[in-house]
């Protein structure tokens, strides 16, 4: 464990910490939702509203008695008040829904747009397919022909729900079980969309599929669920993108996300969240509570997350890779960059089960302001994990004095032939760096802007080409005035 | 070019320099000597504009402006260089990238166009091949697990291709082994025009073989104490500072 702090001051910075969020908007359009308040009968009017199968009802049922014997974790290094499950409400939606793309609001239409994830038929995104999820609801799914003809399924979970029930019973819950942790069985009680994938044996998706999830209405909680199911052979790259408007009070977002590889599927996980993050004095933004699990099930399989987390009041989440079948590899990559008085407790979980099983974990941490950032790992190599090997790096990058950057990584080894390499550095924006930049003739921030990039590169590199361009857009703008 | 009057400098409420004059002109070359502490460093910190360096009386006039009250980023776009003692290691950020962003921010401040990515690849062969040295520290992040050596071979890169009209070099020679100090001798004589000058600091003698002075200096707490030609830095060199010192002692007593 290693707890740092920088030696220098730069008054400038601290002055000058002004991030400009712009997808805080909102968006004027008529919703339909509950009233505040979780209870059965709420949970059961959920699944009515979805028109669901009874056997997801006596799901979500079983999830929320479990919820209701558990306590909140306090292990994670965060600061959170009590939250107030009471205040929530738990199912938000446009009034009008469209049965297809053609149908759907021109306003809901318009925010895609503004957040640059065009929905129209002629300004899709090229070689993009789109699941665009509006508070409680999926609002449309874009290629779907072209995807259906490779015989790859992506939809919103709801659909999925009525319209491929065998594949949801087989594998939803068998990687996040109910009553995983407290934020997973309220997600599976309360759960209200999200994305479903399923890649058939054989198939590479000849798309890079993402979705984009926004937060919409007020005093709304967003628990969506996904779930990717890459058979044998089979390869997919997903890509999520979260916002949500700007408000005065906290929202809580708790979803899961489930991965399954079989033998030598791959699945590539991309996130950029950019949830909004509260003020300059910690005043609003969004819980960020997550699990996120890869089942690498099948021999030779491979499981990736990259996630660039630039959000959020506070981010709580630990994509993890249950490395099950033989000579399966599991891979982590993030940068969490925490301003202002934002928190991130985020790291990985890597267990390897089969033999010669390999894991790596980069993860980069960059404070700014009073930002609070964690990286939490564990690596835990069973008995039966013959040959296993991981490797792990964790980067933090101090801006200023009052940010703070935290390393705990927890190692288990059960197997005496495993390789477990950790190595962890921290360092900060040094005056000496800076002066060297502007000596050469660049300005602070572009200067600034550059070593953060340095530093990210290892993560950046790993994300599909235009998403990399983006995340690297939203730190700079993240980073905005980090120095005066 | 360059002139220096009078300068009082603080650091940490320190005084540094206290009261040095020097004046520069196109096409010379000075060398600064002196021993350690005596504020051969803040010299060139100061002209570069570094925070924490507090000039507490005294003027510096560069190109007939006030040189004290631009930023570091504007005082090297107007043609002031500082080769470090200690260059600066920027992980991950790739050394071309670098000086191709710094050119052009330069250019950008000046009024000049930007040089697109074929244009500047075409400049950098061209300071490669005058310099002898091998492209592979380009690919390399800044001066990221460089040796000493790369280190300064790498400054006097970056000096030949943003061709200030000021360059500063500070300590370049410490460190190096004979062959990496004619490198980088060779690399300053290359660039000696009549529109050019050089501020020299050195501590030893050895470099002024290679780079020939116009005019030797001798800084002594905070002061120049002696100036003179090249031959007073063999001066130095023969009896050492304290020698200095013994010369300077009846003048602080007068």
């Amino acid at each position: 464990m290693a707890t740092e702090r920088t030696e220098i001051e730069r008054p400038e910075i601290d002055q000058a910490l002004n991030r400009r969020y712009d997808a805080g908007f909102v968006t004027d359009i008529e919703t339909e939702s509950f009233a505040p308040g979780l209870s059965e009968d709420v949970v059961r009017a959920l699944s009515a509203k979805k028109d669901e199968p009874e056997w997801m009802t006596d799901w979500r049922l079983k999830a929320y008695r479990h919820w209701l014997t558990m306590t909140p974790p306090e292990w994670a290094k965060l600061d959170i008040g009590p939250i107030d499950f009471q205040a929530i409400s738990y199912f938000a939606a446009p009034k009008a829904r469209p049965k297809s793309l053609a149908d759907v609001d021109p306003k809901l239409l318009e925010t895609y747009d503004k957040l640059g994830v065009p929905l129209h038929e002629r300004a899709r995104l090229a070689g993009v397919a789109v699941d665009a999820v509006f508070d409680s609801v999926s609002v449309g799914t874009t290629f779907r022909k072209e995807l259906a003809d490779a015989g790859v399924i992506f939809c919103s979970m709801s659909e999925a729900i009525r319209e491929h029930p065998e594949l949801v019973q087989k594998y939803l819950g068998t990687v996040v079980p109910i009553g995983d942790n407290y934020f997973a069985a309220l997600n599976s009680a309360v759960f209200s969309d999200g994305s479903f994938v399923f890649i058939p044996a054989g198939v590479r998706c000849p798309m890079e599929l993402s979705t984009y999830f926004r937060i919409n209405a007020m005093n709304t909680g967003q628990f969506e669920r996904t779930l990717i199911v890459a058979e044998e052979r089979s390869h997919v790259s997903y890509l999520e993108g979260c916002t949500a408007p700007q408000r005065d009070e906290n929202q809580l977002h708790a979803a899961v996300v489930e991965l399954v590889a079989l033998d030598d599927a791959q699945i590539k996980y991309s996130t950029v969240q950019n949830w909004y993050p509260g003020d300059e004095n910690g005043v609003g933004g969004i819980y960020n509570f997550v699990t996120k699990r890869g089942d690498c099930r099948g021999a030779h399989s491979k499981i990736s997350w990259t996630q660039v987390e630039t959000g959020s009041a506070i981010t709580w989440k630990y994509p993890s890779c249950v490395l099950r079948g033989d000579d399966s590899t599991g891979e982590f990559y993030s940068v969490a960059l925490t301003h202002h008085r934002q928190q991130a407790d985020t790291g990985t979980k890597m267990i390897h089960i089969g033999r010669n099983t390999k894991s790596k974990i980069i993860a980069k941490g960059i404070s700014a302001g009073r930002g609070q950032n964690t990286y939490r790992g564990q690596v835990k190599v069973e008995k039966t994990a013959e040959g296993a090997r991981n490797y792990t790096q964790c980067d933090s990058l101090l801006i200023g004095k009052k940010c703070g950057a935290h390393t705990f990584p927890y190692i288990e080894v059960k197997n005496p032939g495993a390789i477990v390499e950790h190595e962890a550095t921290t360092s900060k924006i040094s005056d000496d760096q800076l002066f060297y930049c502007r000596s050469r003739g660049l300005g602070e921030e572009d200067a600034v802007s550059m070593i953060v990039d340095g530093f990210c590169k290892q993560v950046f590199k790993e994300l599909p080409m235009e998403f990399a361009v983006e995340a690297k857009k939203l730190l700079e703008v993240s980073l905005e005035g980090a120095v005066g | 070019m360059l002139k220096i009057e009078n300068l009082h400098v603080s650091v940490a409420g320190k005084p540094i320099l206290k009261g040095l004059s020097l004046t520069v002109n196109a096409g010379e070359v000075h060398a600064i000597m002196g021993p350690n502490g005596a504020g051969k460093s803040t010299l060139g910190n100061v002209l570069a504009g570094r925070d924490g360096y507090e000039v507490t009386d005294g003027t510096v006039e560069y190109l007939g402006r006030n040189l004290l009250e631009l930023e570091p980023e504007a005082r090297a776009a107007e043609g002031v260089f500082l080769a470090f003692q200690y260059p600066v290691e920027i992980p991950g950020v790739n050394n071309t990238y670098f000086l191709k962003a710094a050119l052009n921010a330069q250019r950008k401040h000046r009024g000049e166009p930007e040089l697109d990515a074929m244009q500047f690849l075409k400049l950098v062969r061209e300071k490669l091949r005058v310099l002898h040295i091998s492209d592979e520290l380009l690919h390399r992040a800044v001066n990221e697990g460089f040796s000493g050596g790369e280190k300064k071979r790498n400054e006097i890169f970056q000096m030949a291709l943003l061709e200030p009209r000021l360059a500063v070099l500070d300590e370049t020679d410490s460190g190096l082994d004979i062959d990496a100090l004619k490198m980088v001798a060779e690399g300053v004589n290359h660039m000696r025009s009549a529109e050019r000058a050089f501020v020299v600091v050195t501590h030893y003698q050895r470099l002024l073989d290679y780079i020939v002075p116009d005019y030797v200096h001798v800084l002594a707490d905070g002061r120049i104490v002696e100036s003179g030609d090249k031959n007073l830095a063999l001066k130095l060199e023969e009896h050492g500072y304290a020698w200095l010192r013994d010369r300077q002692l009846p003048q602080a007593r007068a």
